[in-house]
């Protein structure tokens, strides 16, 4: 707070004459985008590296399930930071930065100790030294805040954080770990990501799955420790995991994975430190965190394959096809039961084929119509009195997918019965549903095995290609030409 | 100003001045450091049971918004509005944990993680732009202020001086806790241990996951300003560890939470006399070396009983390859 106020004599002006809340936000705003203070400067080198290391490690934590894990360590370095105080008497970095590293250590050992010596359950054990380890800080804290040069120290800051108090030695550090955690990405990408995933299969490869697993470890406490003073003992554990599990929404690709969850956490750390700067310096860790959660909440929502919206309308899309397509199925098996002597068929036996209402079949129809695939020739008006003698007629994309569906539904019962042995009455149903998904290869595939068959099991034809063919003679439709044709 | 980290050590002020010349408020401090410590260890059993450590503790970090907006709205402590605000932003938590690992990817670890610190930021933002320096500061938030629940006014029923009402409040917490657990025991206890069974039994398995959640959110409410919301998880989890080195069955270890929460709260108070350092972090820095003491030499599992045993196990084979010899 104290350097703040050295770097900006401004605000200090601006805090007697009227209060704080007085600031004019475009004016912070070309403050902290025009990069002239120092403080600024140093908030936004910070912000960026750390948003590197705790994003690249942050991949890690969400891949090898350690988010709570990551939530212990960086609440076990806390006596480290107020012994590394203590010892240097002032915020030296390099003695915090020992200090931190060696709790966060520490604490990784008695975890793994307590697992391995007792029965206590894994998240006890974590939960123990969470605990235990922050409140020898807080005892340690407490006391050097009575103490003469704890007044100054800006020691509390170290709890939620606070960017804009971050050195140019902090900067230094920061970005030596975040260089450092590129370089080891690079390096070890094969090993840390065979062991992420597969342990064993790692192992019997030779790659050194204790060895690594020390690497990550040590990596990320460094990550945690140098982001402590910009995010806060409380969440930083947010900065490990928010951006990665994002990241998670939005690829299956680790590489991917990792450049992005970099991104979000570089740009969380950079929105949060502006938000904490427009609102005059109020901690930076919760506003990082708030900014983190809002890009997860768009990503959960919005990811274009795991989001939530894409999934509801990739399932709506479906269901929709799913209609049509047993639309045109009943279309093509009331020409059918015509012996194709016709080239429409009426709403009303449509809605007999399939034992719906008029109305519903009608809606149907003209979804259908909507979509291109059918032409619809009635009157004007609508209701079920009217509907009953529409007359729906096939498009020639209508008719290729008609026969397709058809002839799945017929392929798949004929190798049920033929290959599977089914009984003949047992098909019908596994047919319903499988005709919507079975692809080219498949139908290829299913012909090659029941040698090109014309008949399935119940006597039906199956459409062969030239029926399908024979639909473009369907198009040349007398009716699109009168004014009687619906339009799409 | 202190100079040294460490006071020397004056038998006669860290234990009997306190209670010689300043009974009143030493009895006060201890009193709700025993409350706290009886009332989260009750609790705490069977949250260490089902294995909810870590989801304790991201509940007692994400009631904080429901606090936080409970005193914006009452512009006072009171605990009926905190209790509200808390239930309602827990209940949020669990359900969004559900609804993240439920209808995406992320795994229920990571779901955790993301809910309680995007709600604990939440209630950070809140308190240090509209409450800070006013009623409540954002680092007593992190670890309480048990020292000050003496100057707290009185709660006064029918003319009967209860005491400061944080420590009436707290001892009602803990009455409760304890009077839910003798008569939901058998429920509890079945549904802790072996899910399958409480379902065959006929036992509603949601119903007391919940009941114990609201208890557990309670309880951290009434806790929170006396050891702030992360060291109630340390309260939660202790007296059931530790005393599962002395006794393996539940009874016991419940029992065990009184004599470990007298342990904590006057060891607690007299280690931050010594070392004039929070009382709530003295208060769970006692139990971590009663834990410490309890791993090393425990008749159940401690590392010295450990050591013993495969000691004289070797001994034995040793005497047998003898004897056959």
């Amino acid at each position: 707070m104290l350097l703040v106020f050295f770097a900006f004599p401004a605000l200090v002006h601006a805090t007697r004459i009227g209060g704080v809340t007085d600031l004019d936000w475009s004016e912070q705003t070309f403050r902290f985008l025009s990069l002239r203070d120092a403080a600024v400067r140093n908030a936004v080198l910070g912000s960026v590296f750390m948003g590197v290391s705790c994003g690249l490690f942050g991949g890690y934590v969400v891949a090898r399930r350690l988010a709570l894990f990551g939530d212990t360590l960086s609440h076990a370095v806390l006596p480290g930071v107020a012994l590394g105080f203590l010892w240097s008497r002032t915020k030296d970095p390099l003695a915090i930065f020992v200090g931190a590293t060696v709790a966060g250590l520490l604490g990784t050992v008695v975890v793994a100790w307590i697992r391995k010596t007792t029965r206590v359950k894994e998240d006890s054990a974590l939960g123990l030294v969470l605990s235990g380890f922050y409140a020898v800080g807080i005892c340690i804290l407490t006391v050097i805040q009575e103490m003469e040069f704890g007044n100054q120290s800006g020691i509390d800051k170290f709890l939620f954080g606070q960017a804009a108090a971050l050195s140019s030695e902090d900067v230094g550090l920061m970005g030596l770990v975040a260089i450092g955690a590129l370089l080891m990405v690079t390096l070890f990408n094969k090993e840390l990501l065979v062991t992420s995933f597969d342990e064993g299969f790692a192992r019997s490869v030779g790659v050194p799955v204790e060895f690594m697993r020390y690497v990550l470890l040590v990596g990320l406490t460094f990550a945690v420790v140098t982001s402590l003073q910009a995010v806060g003992v409380v969440l930083v554990s947010a900065l490990l995991i928010t951006p990665a599990a994002t990241a998670y929404l939005l690829t299956d690709r680790m590489g991917t994975l990792l450049l992005l969850s970099t991104l979000f956490g570089v740009a969380g750390g950079l929105f949060g430190s502006y938000g904490s700067f427009l609102g005059n310096n109020l901690p930076t860790g919760p506003f990082m965190v708030l900014a983190c959660t809002s890009f997860f909440v768009v990503a959960f929502f919005c990811g274009p394959k795991h989001g939530l919206i894409s999934k509801w309308l990739r399932r709506r899309n479906r269901v929709r096809q799913v209609s049509f397509e047993n639309t045109m199925k009943a279309a093509y098996q009331v020409l059918e039961a015509g012996d194709f002597s016709k080239e429409s068929v009426t709403v009303g036996a449509l809605a007999a084929r399939r034992r719906q209402s008029v109305a519903e079949a009608r809606r149907e129809a003209d979804d259908l119509v909507k979509a291109g695939f059918a032409s619809l020739l009635c009157s004007d008006h609508t209701g079920p009195r009217y509907s009953q003698d529409a007359r729906l007629s096939l498009t020639p994309a209508g008719w290729e997918r008609a026969c397709q569906i058809v002839r799945n539904h017929r392929l798949w019962e004929l190798y049920l019965t033929n290959e599977a042995r089914y009984a003949a009455d047992h098909v019908h149903e596994d047919a319903e549903k499988i005709e919507h998904v079975l692809g080219e290869k498949v139908v290829r595939h299913l012909e090659r095995i029941l040698k090109d068959p014309r008949r399935d099991p119940h006597g039906s034809a199956i459409p062969s290609l030239e029926d399908i063919e024979r639909g473009a003679g369907l198009s040349t439709n007398p009716a699109s030409a009168t004014g009687y044709f619906r339009q799409n | 100003m202190r100079e040294e980290f460490f006071p020397t050590f004056d038998y006669g002020s860290v234990f009997v001045d306190p209670w010689l010349s300043d009974i009143e408020s030493t009895f006060q401090v201890v009193l709700m450091g025993f409350f706290v410590c009886l009332a989260c260890g009750v609790i705490g059993n069977f949250v260490v049971a089902r294995r909810l450590a870590l989801v304790g503790d991201a509940i007692s970090h994400s009631l904080l918004p429901g606090i936080a907006i409970a005193f914006v709205f009452t512009s006072s402590r009171s605990l009926p509005a905190m209790l509200i605000g808390a239930t309602v932003a827990g209940v949020l938590t669990t359900v969004l944990i559900e609804l993240i690992h439920r209808k995406s990817r992320v795994k229920p670890d990571a779901a955790i993680g993301i809910v309680f610190t995007t709600l604990f930021a939440v209630g950070v933002v809140i308190i240090s732009i509209w409450l800070d320096n006013v009623h409540l500061d954002a680092d007593c938030v992190l670890y309480g202020e048990i020292g000050l629940v003496p100057l707290r006014e009185s709660f006064i029923l029918g003319g009967t001086n209860f005491g400061p009402l944080p420590i009436a409040t707290m001892g009602t917490v803990a009455l409760l806790d304890i009077v839910l657990v003798v008569v939901f025991y058998r429920v509890l206890l079945v549904t802790s241990f072996d899910v399958g069974l409480a379902r065959s039994l006929g036992m509603h398995v949601n119903a007391a996951h919940y009941g114990l959640m609201i208890a557990l959110a309670l309880t951290i409410v009434a806790a929170f300003e006396a050891v702030g919301v992360v060291l109630v998880v340390a309260m939660l989890i202790f007296p059931a560890v530790t005393a599962s080195f002395f006794y393996e069955r539940l009874p016991a270890l419940l029992l065990g939470v009184a004599p470990l929460s007298l342990a904590y709260a006057l060891g607690g108070f007299h280690l931050a006399k010594w070392l004039d350092c929070s009382i709530a972090g003295a208060i769970v820095v006692t139990a971590g070396i009663l834990f410490v003491l309890a791993w090393v030499f425990g008749p159940k599992g401690g590392l010295f009983w450990q050591w013993s045993l495969s000691f004289s196990c070797q001994g034995g084979a040793k005497s047998i390859a003898k004897a056959g010899s």
